[in-house]
């Protein structure tokens, strides 16, 4: 399939989103919804493991964490506004991806990897084992946020079409936000970080900062799509940052093919149709799933997007991420057994 | 505190610190050697509870059961690594992660269709069901004094075997494979997979000798995998002793942390709430000593 | 006499007792290409490490323009005006030729912190990264990627990146390790021209090359300086032709 091609899937998949709403009934419009949500989800995730090179598997703590303050924040009895509630949530989940990636940023490789779900885990227990928001139950929102723009309420966030396209709208900023970012001179910065962060600092940058403020973006718009999701549902449990939800956002991502914008999308999307596949034919579903997982694992190590031809070189876009995720990937490998490559050839 | 619950509490602390330290030596073993991350370490935990509890209702003895699990989950973690993870050695942790995670899942299913998801529990043996006095208020089971002693045994072991065997010297070392194998003289590929049949059964046996203990239950895997992991992180990789000191500290943090009642300026903090403390303590290690508290400054 | 750039005094560094750097006391100034050549297991290597930040020393200290600097990280070392090059080659290898000097020169922005406008789109930091390609001869190569590069033309991209990143001191680690005779030719013209406005330290094994550049000479043995001063001097030297040259010489 060439670069014209894929140009022209993009728009008709664009297009099919835009019209969807009008042909599909409601169960089908609110599961597409889903999967958008956990398209922003997964970008935010791929801007670490795909871009930047940082394994996490604690990220839905910062999509749980916004859950849970749109729900605190929520009255009782009345809505909230969407405004001030999306910036607390994404405030709140920036907030906390700035706590804990000053801790887990100071260890790297494995350590990181284990560093990040013992934190999520920490934040899972919180809220599991506390009676702060409902203990295991979780807690709902009875009603739910009004967007209103001076006194004008243009989306109804109970009505799933208008829902349907505010998600879509975010889903699609996000994606942007993330193209027009990875272009920028931080994006440079952070893909090179993944490629060889020991000459990112020999060259002059502090890359501990830049992959703190990385983990911040991450965590925000993970946080973003928390609140979405949790809009969505109107309620939040335990299990919304538990490790089997980041678990999940990070198969997406691989699923997808990381390094790539179209990755988390088709990952997401892919990935909970087949769990729905799945879910109606046993109670065991996991286990489909888990063996699904396996397989990607072994067989399928860069994704679906992978099986795509990649994109010829010297076209100035993003020159490094698609081809180069297996090369660099396994430069990682070398370099995390602990010492940094300049330690190693030391004498 | 009381003196009496004091020294209980002391000693289930060290009781479940040498517990963690047998899961714990298991998965940095099995990195250490073979350079995989297994997050499928805790489902060999949890295997071991539920196979303590099925063989010993099967066969009528906790002995014979701990015999045969023993068996088992050679062949099981033989069988894995022959499937499984002799793909990912050359492979990025990534993918490592990806399907040791899609493991979990597996293993967690295959769970609940043969055992179902109850919570069990399995009886001491009556060979090691009493009690021994210590003082004249304070008596402490048998079978936890046992329990620890099979730990110590094992941590000894493997001390043995990283310090003084040229294996040991090797991992030590960081040699690589081609090393190893000229050094040793054995085919590699045989050596990894008891390698890793080995971790498997010293996390599934820790289950099983657990399982009188506490009870078996569907989310033990996941938990003890997630202490284990702040047990690595404190204690850095590649050092038994650290590993050791590591467990014994989040043991002793978990077991206090949820008897004592904090009361800080005043604020009576939730008991609930000290299941933290864990997490506090790797916090501040990650703080203090990034690199761990037993490894060595690189730069 | 032109300004010292670099000095250090009684450095060294120990590996689990093992004196890899044994006080070592040097200065390299302004215009001089200073020489440090040794055999195998020196300290070399660990020497520029330690001026790189890249180790961090047990003792003794390192001054730039006389300020002391020991124990700065690499990124701070860097901004003083430090620009490296690595005995193995160590660059962006998926990026090109291009890219790799971009992101060197991109340091200099003060800070990266950027994220809206095209990185392309900085015209200062591209105009930056073209003259370190076409001084270090690579302009042909500029948009292949490295991965891509002989041996030799990847050794250059060394130079280049720490040159895009505008030094005033540099340290070359072994820059014509594994290059044919016309390629080390090539670079070291190009050293002599860099040696008009900048200060290098130059570690190499080619004796040639660093008898047609050096200044001054420093011979490292077991970690510890053996002599240092003006070449033909050096080369005079009893201690030295026995412990070192002689056996180059008599092959």
């Amino acid at each position: 399939m060439s670069h014209r091609y894929q140009q022209i899937a993009l728009l008709v998949a664009i297009a099919l989103l835009l019209v969807f709403p009008l042909l599909g009934d409601r169960f089908y419009v609110q599961f597409v919804t889903r999967m958008l949500i956990m398209v922003v989800f997964a970008s935010s995730l791929n801007l670490l493991v795909g871009y930047t090179g940082l394994v996490s598997l604690g990220h839905a703590a910062f999509f749980g964490i916004a859950g849970y303050i749109v729900a605190l924040y929520s009255p009782e009895a009345h809505a909230a506004g969407f405004w001030s509630s999306l910036a607390l949530s994404v405030g709140g989940a920036a907030l906390l991806a700035c706590l804990i990636g000053l801790l887990v940023l100071r260890t790297s490789g494995i350590f990181f990897i284990m560093a990040t779900l013992a934190f999520a885990e920490m934040l899972f227990y919180l809220f599991h084992d506390t009676s702060i928001a409902g203990g295991s139950d979780g807690i709902y929102i009875n009603e739910r946020p009004i967007l209103t723009i001076g006194g004008w309420v243009p989306i109804d966030l109970s009505n799933f079409v208008h829902f349907y396209y505010l998600v879509l709208a975010f889903a699609a900023a996000v994606i942007l936000l993330l193209r027009v970012i990875l272009q920028s001179p931080f994006g440079k910065v952070i893909v090179g970080i993944r490629v060889n962060e020991h000459r990112m600092r020999s060259i002059g940058f502090d890359t501990f900062r830049y992959k703190l403020v990385c983990f911040v973006i991450a965590g925000a718009l993970a946080g973003l799509a928390g609140y979405l999701s949790a809009v969505q549902f109107g309620v939040v449990n335990p299990e919304m940052l538990g490790w089997h939800q980041s678990g999940s956002v990070l198969m997406m991502v691989i699923l997808g093919g990381m390094g790539t914008l179209a990755g988390p999308v088709i990952g997401a999307f892919s990935l909970m149709m087949l769990e729905e596949l799945f879910q109606s034919m046993t109670k065991h579903w996991q286990l489909l799933t888990g063996v699904v997982i396996v397989l990607v694992a072994l067989y399928l190590p860069r994704g679906l997007a992978g099986l795509l031809p990649a994109r010829p070189a010297g076209n100035g876009e993003l020159p490094s991420a698609g081809s180069s995720a297996s090369r660099s990937a396994s430069s990682n490998t070398a370099s995390t057994g602990g010492a940094p490559a300049g330690v190693q050839d030391r004498v | 505190m009381d003196p009496t619950i004091f020294l209980i509490q002391l000693l289930n602390g060290v009781q479940y610190g040498l517990l963690l330290f047998l899961v714990a030596s298991g998965l940095t073993l099995i990195f250490g050697i073979m350079g995989v991350i297994n997050l499928a370490h805790g489902s060999f935990y949890m295997v071991g509870a539920y196979l303590a509890w099925s063989l010993t209702q099967a066969l009528g003895s906790f002995w014979l059961a701990l015999a045969a699990g023993i068996v088992l989950s050679v062949v099981l973690g033989m069988l894995l690594e022959w499937l499984f993870i002799r793909h990912l050695y050359r492979r990025d942790h990534l993918q490592q992660v990806l399907l040791t995670y899609g493991l979990i899942l597996v293993f967690s299913e295959l769970r609940s269709i043969l055992w179902g998801d109850d919570v069990h529990g399995v009886a001491v043996p009556a060979m090691l069901s009493g009690s021994i006095a210590l003082t004249e208020t304070l008596a402490y089971p048998v079978y936890r004094f046992w329990l620890s002693a099979i730990c110590v045994l094992l941590a000894g072991l493997m001390y043995y075997l990283i310090q003084h065997t040229r294996l040991g010297m090797m991992i030590r070392a960081g040699a690589t494979n081609r090393e190893m194998t000229q050094s040793l003289g054995i085919d590699i590929g045989l050596l990894y997979r008891f390698v890793f049949a080995f971790g498997v059964a010293l996390a599934a046996f820790a289950g099983m000798i657990a399982a009188p203990v506490s009870s078996v239950f569907p989310g033990m895997g996941n938990q003890v995998l997630i202490l284990c992991f702040v047990v690595v992180v404190i204690g850095g990789l590649g050092s038994v002793k650290g590993a050791l000191a590591a467990a014994l500290l989040i043991g002793l943090i978990d077991t206090f942390g949820k008897v004592v009642e904090f009361e800080l300026a005043g604020f009576q903090v939730l008991p609930e709430l000290a299941g933290m403390s864990v997490f506090v303590m790797m916090a501040i290690v990650l703080l203090w000593r990034p690199e761990g508290l037993f490894s060595r400054r690189l730069r | 006499m032109s300004e010292t750039v670099l000095e250090t005094r009684n450095l060294s560094r120990h590996f689990e007792g093992l004196a890899a750097v044994d006080g070592v006391s040097l200065s390299c100034r302004m215009r001089e290409v200073h020489a440090v050549i040794g055999p195998n297991g020196a300290g070399k290597s660990t020497l520029v490490n330690l001026l790189s930040g890249d180790l961090r020393p047990s003792a003794g200290r390192v001054f730039l323009r006389g300020e002391e600097v020991t124990g700065f990280a690499p990124p701070r070392i860097s901004h003083l005006g430090v620009g490296r090059s690595y005995q193995k080659t160590n660059v962006f290898l998926p990026f090109t030729v291009f890219e790799n000097c971009r992101l060197a020169a991109q340091s200099r922005l003060g800070s990266s912190m950027r994220f809206f406008r095209p990185a392309r789109r900085y015209r200062a930091v591209s105009e930056a990264a073209m003259r370190a390609i076409e001084q270090a001869g690579l302009h042909r190569q500029a948009d292949k990627p490295v991965d891509t590069l002989s041996h030799g033309e990847q050794r250059q991209v060394e130079i280049a990146m720490a040159l895009a990143t505008e030094p005033s001191l540099l340290l070359l680690d072994e820059p014509l390790a594994g290059m044919g005779a016309e390629e080390s030719l090539q670079i070291v013209e190009l050293l002599k021209t860099l040696a008009d406005d900048h200060a290098i330290l130059l570690v190499e094994h080619d004796m040639d090359a660093v008898f047609a550049l050096a200044g001054t000479l420093t011979v490292m043995v077991n970690g510890a300086v053996l002599e240092s001063g003006e070449p033909e001097a050096v080369r005079a030297s009893r201690a030295v032709q026995l412990a070192y040259l002689g056996d180059e010489h008599h092959e």
